[in-house]
């Protein structure tokens, strides 16, 4: 097997609607190692969580996988039973969801919730499973755990909730934690507490993280690695000062455009990407940017583009990068 | 909770008074009364039947020594059943309707809830749409047509089941079914949209992700969420239901309390129509209370104030 934790290679997967098949994922490829900490980049219904639930056996009712191998801790997750996905969730991955608010079960406590998860994993007894429900509270940053354990989701704020959730996910230290969209409900301090409290677990527990988000603060303060997601392609991928300072795709450097920095001189305004996202439906044959981009080409709607390296890891598809072995025929 | 419980118990006398002191005036302003029948009745007699049971008095004396004898515990003498109090009526009947009326809802609420998850969980495939489809037939069949055709099928033509009395168990089969069909159908329905909606919610989808099986999450997970809405629709069921069905108890010949209610009012049997409204009120009202902390014990972000 691989070296990586995860190894996504040229996943495509469909949503087969009445309406007909919505291409979700269209040859997405990514790694993850051991510890490593990954963002994953993109706009709404880019395909971030799709690809996630996908490894987690979770892909809701009309979605089909139809292409490409997907690899996790040693599991050929193609291959896998309900059974045996049963045995990783929540066990070698673990999930957080976006909203605790509804994520966690509103009629048992939180001790019940999180007892499950150790119930379902280990052979620990009553006793144990307790005494590690009060550590993992603990853990995640929860005073009075033991009091906490025995009240109800509604008792507790956004955050709190979500601190509950970690607790849940981390109950059985997994080798990854997939956290989709961790703090896109919680208000802006609460955020950078969870995110805080995110990278402090990593390095006691030593996780990988794949952390979805569309909020490019989070990743650049978190991520070791960043992949940027359009339409269901990958359209950029590198080390997060790769995209950061040097972004090669004309979709990246749009999004780096659109948020405000703080060493902007005064009276700069942000540029907004122009356009609404591609209809999965009927997807674009050439880029699927190119409706929204500012140089874009003919190339750009006729064909994908190939891939462009910089480096061991950084790389793109974007024709403006073939721009210099293009020039001698093609007009622009 | 002690205190919640008290003060609804306050309540509940209160509406209690509210809905006897209507039922009294509503009652007496129908033309019409106990003693008058197609035989001609000479005035004399009339006179002393009426001076009998006070009914020669002004109505606001009738009343006042009406809710004066109640609150002592007596509800006075039947007027059409001779030498029967309403209590003794309701102390025979009532059992009778109970037993009945307890196995159907006891019914509908086994077969309701289950084939309503089961519809939700497989909702578009084709056994959703026969368990909608018996559904919306419960619904819209009305009871006499269910009692005649089940007669005819099980009592006249297998003749599997006597069709009428309460002799043994067999006598039980039909009227309970045709008592808890239309709160089947009901249940059914109730549980299958709230079982959609809670399949739908995030708490669903991290018990998943936690490697909870989808057969483990249903039962943990999702059904004490799901069956709040029955819950609410149980407790006034309970209470129409075992204070016994006019029709269901007219075509199977069962001596219960259903007949009662419908049988003092074409009777002017004033006593007896008090008693009854009585009766099912105060029961209407401790099923609610009762509901009010079965919700309570199953979703604790109910508060009870």
């Amino acid at each position: 097997m691989s070296e990586y934790l995860v190894s996504i290679e040229h996943e495509r997967l469909s949503f087969f609607t009445p309406a007909g098949e919505v291409k979700a994922l269209n040859d997405v490829s990514f790694y993850i190692s051991e510890g490593e900490v990954l963002g994953i980049v993109g706009e709404s219904g880019s395909g971030k969580s799709v690809t996630a639930y996908s490894l987690m056996g979770l892909t809701a009712h009309p979605g089909k996988l139809l292409g490409g191998t997907l690899d996790f801790n040693g599991h050929r997750v193609n291959d896998m039973t309900e059974k045996e996905f049963r045995k990783m969730r929540g066990n070698e991955v673990s999930i957080i969801f976006q909203d605790p608010m509804t994520s966690l079960n509103p009629v048992y406590t939180i001790g019940n919730q999180i007892r499950e998860a150790l119930k379902l994993h280990t052979d620990k007894n009553k006793a144990e499973r307790q005494a590690r429900a009060i550590e993992l509270l603990e853990l995640v940053g929860i005073n009075e755990p033991e009091k906490r354990l025995k009240q109800y989701p509604h008792e507790l704020s956004g955050g709190m909730r979500q601190r509950v959730m970690i607790a849940i996910a981390l109950a059985c230290e997994p080798k990854l934690l997939i956290a989709d969209e961790p703090t896109t409900a919680l208000d802006v301090t609460i955020q950078a507490q969870i995110l805080e409290l995110m990278m402090e677990l990593k390095d006691k527990l030593g996780m990988a993280i794949m952390m979805i988000t569309h909020d490019l603060g989070v990743v650049a303060s978190m991520c070791d690695h960043i992949a940027v997601m359009y339409a269901g392609n990958i359209v950029e991928y590198g080390t997060t000062d790769d995209i950061f300072y040097n972004p090669k795709h004309e979709y990246t450097k749009g999004l780096l455009r659109s948020i405000p920095r703080m060493d902007s001189r005064e009276h700069e305004r942000l540029v907004p990407i122009e356009g609404t996202p591609v209809d999965l439906l009927n997807p674009p044959k050439g880029c699927p940017f190119a409706s929204r981009c500012d140089n874009c080409m003919q190339i750009c709607l006729r064909e994908k583009a190939p891939v462009t390296h910089f480096g061991d890891i950084h790389y793109t598809s974007c024709w403006m990068n073939q721009k210099a072995e293009l020039e001698g025929g093609e007009e622009k | 909770m002690f205190k919640y419980i008290l003060k609804r118990l306050g309540i509940a006398v209160v509406t209690i008074w509210l809905i006897a002191t209507l039922t009294f005036f509503l009652m007496n302003m129908v033309p019409g009364g106990p003693f008058l029948s197609e035989k001609a009745v000479s005035p004399a007699a009339m006179a002393a039947l009426e001076a009998k049971y006070g009914l020669d008095k002004p109505l606001l004396q009738q009343y006042v020594t009406y809710i004066g004898d109640a609150l002592h515990g007596d509800f006075g003498d039947s007027l059409k059943q001779r030498g029967r109090t309403v209590t003794s009526i309701i102390a025979t009947k009532f059992p009778v309707s109970a037993r009945i009326g307890g196995l159907a809802v006891l019914a509908a609420f086994c077969i309701g809830v289950p084939l309503g998850c089961i519809s939700a969980m497989n909702r578009g495939k084709l056994g959703d749409s026969i368990i909608i489809v018996i559904a919306t037939c419960g619904i819209a069949v009305p009871s006499f047509v269910i009692c005649t055709v089940l007669m005819y099928t099980f009592g006249v033509r297998l003749g599997w089941l006597p069709t009428l009395g309460l002799g043994s168990w067999k006598h039980y089969i039909m009227p309970v079914t045709a008592l808890a069909f239309y709160p089947t159908a009901y249940i059914t329905r109730l549980m299958r949209s709230s079982m959609l909606d809670v399949l739908g919610q995030d708490y669903m989808r991290t018990a998943r992700a936690k490697g909870v099986s989808q057969f483990a999450s249903l039962f943990k997970h999702a059904l004490r969420n799901a069956i709040l809405p029955v819950v609410t629709y149980l407790g006034p069921l309970l209470a129409y239901t075992v204070t016994g069905s006019f029709i269901v108890e007219k075509i199977f010949t069962i001596p219960g309390l259903g007949g009662e209610f419908i049988g003092s009012i074409t009777n002017r049997d004033y006593t007896v129509i008090m008693g009854t409204t009585i009766f099912l009120a105060t029961l209407m009202i401790l099923m609610n209370v009762v509901v009010d902390i079965v919700y309570k014990l199953v979703d604790p972000r109910i508060k009870l104030k």
